[in-house]
């Protein structure tokens, strides 16, 4: 290192009186610098450095190859090291999806514990699966798609039902299972006049409490009992079966002001849900079940199952 | 490289291996001081774990733990919960007060007298004495060629300093577990790998801290001697060698009293001998200097022999080092401690300690905290009603089980139940059972007729059924559609 102080302008070194110590040379405005010498153990430290990284490059991926990079020793990889836990955390829940897997879906509610993981469980599917459409909390899009939150349900609301529309899909062609109805285009098709549709959606704005009766509700009366209540019932109060909507409720999936009703029933929209039975295994659907009905409309499971998808009417 | 001929003194190498200190036997006040310091700094460390305080059935009975598995710190009478770990914040912050007040009044006494890194040189020291001998006799086996005798002695010494660094180690993992259980299991292999790895790394540490690298810690690595400077000033107390007493020096022969001819300092070398960072004080404050005063009595013990005043080193401000070398008296200690800086100090860390001690009785034993779901923000029901939800958490901080009841205010018609209820049975409250010393979360629907504010203001309140009357609230938003739409 002589040499390169012997470089500096000054042209050498002095002892400082103060400490005994050579300066390196190097002055600015007056200070000098000291050549004291480092500890070796700091020497030793930065030489266990170099062995650490050289076991580390030799032991790990480090190198980079043209198609990758070395594989390490240890052939540890990230992806390999999820791999694992992955594989560990599916043998960890094993015991509860199995449990759930073989545990009818109207019998999990009496079984806290498992319900509760099956909601969690549910809750992640529905956020890969469910809110593109359902919205995140289950809120649904008005005018497109409903709400899951809510005490109406077009075909049920209790698990059985829950669990039947997710594995069969709405309007989903080609499968015999599917939940399927149409509403027909009065208007489109011109199966009523307009001034019939207009009398018929003052009747159904009279029995939602939104209008006073009137004439026009009155004449619509005699329209809906023809066209109309053979699916939504002699009072609107809808039918599961078919998934004909209440009329009578407050809740309007494409709108219950007077616009929204005459293009509903000029061009209905039968919206459509995709079949994820043949998408989901069977646990997950009955999970994705468990969940829909937590988020706060789960109707009681009908007490006859004879009648499926009808009853329950009651508030949940 | 230069040559040795070379007089500008290039040093021969860059790097310098560390000059051994092997402090002298001394003994004397600050020596005594320094014993009974050690002695309850180590029996704090040491014991604490193991003493034992009762909670009740459902929590640790160990007096401090940190319980880091279930998310709590116990001290005594306190417990501190995640939530309230401002607390800890306001210990750091005395913590750091503390050490600008100390500093302040009796400059680097921490580093002195309670840093561990001084109490574990302190020790190992100790320890090499105890097994080498006195200087003396550790310069010669230092120096001395290797024999059986060396091997046996630095054997015997790693020994004992791998034990001492094993119970240091050994002991900080009590502070996080149950340490009878943990003891047991930590020696039939059944204690978790954490404990093992903690106390390998523990005992590393201290064994080459403390065995080899001790003063080095202090002039190379730690920032304090650095950050201290800043907050010392001229009457702060050091450690001073009183060089207009003790220049110029002379030399007496054993036994003999002093002639008076020349300064006090008979040049000794005790006050070098004894200082466990081998620095020399009459070369002035220095950052090697950790201010433990063993010089003092080094050198109080020399001018006793030779019948001089004791005091030519001796803990001294810069003021009165300044006013005794004209001819003046020091300020009595009294003012040098109780100066406006230290008083300030004093009062700032007083006021946390008291607020501290005031909210720590204040707090309540079952606390509230309420989120409301934003998606949806509200739900509408087929009768037109509106339901929020919201997540409760309960802490119930009791060791104890409890029951509370949820009931809302401030919100007209309302009507609310949880998860395990049904709109069907919905009342104007919910009952919840809380576990011991645990957070219980429940979600609550709160139901009321549409048609209000699109945004209002109500109450949740948490009240616990028992005789305990405390409880908490927590004002939220109620949310609904714009009217009209």
């Amino acid at each position: 290192m002589a040499d390169l102080d012997n470089q500096t302008p000054t042209g050498g070194n002095r002892i400082d009186e103060a400490t005994g110590t050579s300066t390196v040379g190097h002055e600015w405005d007056g200070i000098e610098e000291l050549n004291t010498p480092l500890p070796r153990w700091w020497l030793w430290t930065f030489y266990l450095t170099i062995v650490w990284a050289l076991g580390y490059v030799i032991l790990y991926p480090a190198w980079p190859m043209i198609d990758g990079a070395t594989k390490g020793a240890l052939g540890w990889s990230s992806r390999g090291q999820l791999e694992q836990e992955l594989a560990a955390d599916a043998k960890r829940r094993a015991p509860t999806v199995d449990a759930i897997a073989a545990t009818d879906i109207v019998d999990l509610p009496a079984k806290p514990a498992l319900m509760q993981a099956a909601v969690q469980g549910g809750g992640a599917a529905f956020r890969v699966h469910c809110v593109q459409c359902h919205g995140a909390g289950g809120a649904g899009l008005k005018k497109l798609y409903p709400s899951l939150t809510d005490d109406d349900w077009l075909w049920g609301g209790d698990l059985g039902s829950i669990h039947y529309t997710i594995t069969n899909g709405i309007r989903n062609p080609d499968h015999p299972g599917t939940r399927t109805s149409q509403m027909p285009a009065f208007g489109r098709d011109g199966i009523l006049e307009p001034a019939q549709i207009a009398d018929a959606v003052s009747f159904v704005r009279v029995i939602s409490r939104q209008e006073k009766p009137s004439p026009s509700s009155a004449r619509g009366a005699t329209v809906f009992e023809t066209n109309c209540a053979v699916c939504h019932g002699a009072g609107g109060e809808g039918g599961r079966q078919v998934g004909a909507p209440k009329l009578t409720d407050a809740i309007w999936l494409y709108g219950g002001d007077r616009d929204s009703l005459t293009a509903t029933i000029n061009q209905p929209r039968n919206g459509v849900m995709p079949r994820w039975g043949e998408r989901l295994d069977p646990v997950t659907i009955k999970m994705l079940a468990t969940y829909v009905y937590s988020l706060g409309g789960g109707e009681k499971t009908p007490v006859a199952p004879t009648a499926k998808g009808q009853g329950a009417d009651g508030q949940p | 490289m230069a040559s040795p001929e070379d007089l500008t003194g290039a040093p021969a190498s860059l790097y310098a291996a560390r000059k051994g200190v092997y402090p002298k036997k001394v003994d004397g006040f600050f020596r005594r001081l320094k014993w009974a310091i050690m002695a309850v700094t180590l029996a704090i460390y040491y014991g604490t774990p193991w003493i034992r305080w009762d909670r009740g059935p459902y929590a640790p009975d160990q007096a401090v733990l940190v319980d880091l598995a279930h998310r709590r710190f116990y001290m005594f009478q306190i417990e501190i919960w995640p939530h309230e770990f401002y607390y800890v914040a306001g210990l750091l912050i005395m913590a750091g007060i503390g050490l600008f007040l100390v500093t302040s009044a009796v400059g680097r006494a921490w580093c002195g007298y309670a840093c561990p890194q001084t109490v574990w040189t302190d020790l190992f020291q100790h320890v090499d004495r105890l097994i080498d001998g006195d200087r003396n006799a550790q310069l010669r086996l230092a120096n001395g060629q290797w024999s059986i005798e060396k091997l046996a002695k630095r054997g015997l010494k790693y020994l004992v300093y791998l034990t001492v660094a094993f119970w240091t180690g050994g002991a900080w993992i009590m502070y996080f577990a149950d340490a009878p259980t943990l003891t047991h299991d930590f020696w039939t292999g059944q204690a978790a790998p954490i404990a093992y790895g903690t106390v390998a790394v523990l005992t590393a540490t201290t064994f080459v801290l403390g065995g080899f690298m001790r003063e080095q810690v202090c002039i190379y690595m730690c920032p304090w001697p650095r950050i201290q400077t800043a907050m010392m000033d001229e009457k702060s107390l050091l450690v001073t060698y009183k060089d207009w007493r003790g220049e110029p020096r002379g030399s007496v022969k054993k036994g003999q009293a002093h002639p008076g001819t020349f300064g006090d300092c008979v040049d000794c070398n005790q006050c070098v001998a004894v200082c466990p960072t081998g620095i020399d004080i009459r070369e002035g404050p220095q950052i090697g200097c950790i201010t433990c005063a063993l010089c003092i009595d080094a050198c109080d013990g020399v001018m006793s022999q030779i019948g001089r005043p004791r005091g030519l080193i001796d803990y001294c401000t810069l003021d009165d080092a300044a006013s005794e070398k004209a001819g003046g008296v020091a300020q009595p200690v009294r003012k040098t401690l109780m100066r406006p800086r230290t008083l300030l100090y004093l009062g700032v860390w007083s006021a946390i300690g008291a607020a501290m001690l005031f909210s720590l009785g204040q707090r309540t034993r079952l606390d509230l905290a309420v989120q409301h779901e934003r998606s949806p923000l509200y739900v509408q029901l087929s009768d037109g009603h509106i339901r929020n939800t919201y997540t409760l958490k309960l802490r119930n901080m009791e060791a104890r089980p409890r029951r509370v009841a949820v009931t809302v205010s401030g919100l007209p018609g309302a009507a609310l139940w949880s998860e395990t209820g049904s709109r069907g049975a919905a009342g104007d409250r919910i009952e919840v059972p809380l576990a011991p010393d645990s957070v219980t979360r429940v979600k609550l629907f709160v139901v009321a007729p549409g048609g209000g504010p699109a945004r209002q203001d109500f109450t949740i309140a948490a009240r616990a059924l028992d005789r305990d009357p405390g409880g908490d609230s927590e004002t939220i938003q109620f949310d609904q559609p714009e009217p009209g739409q």
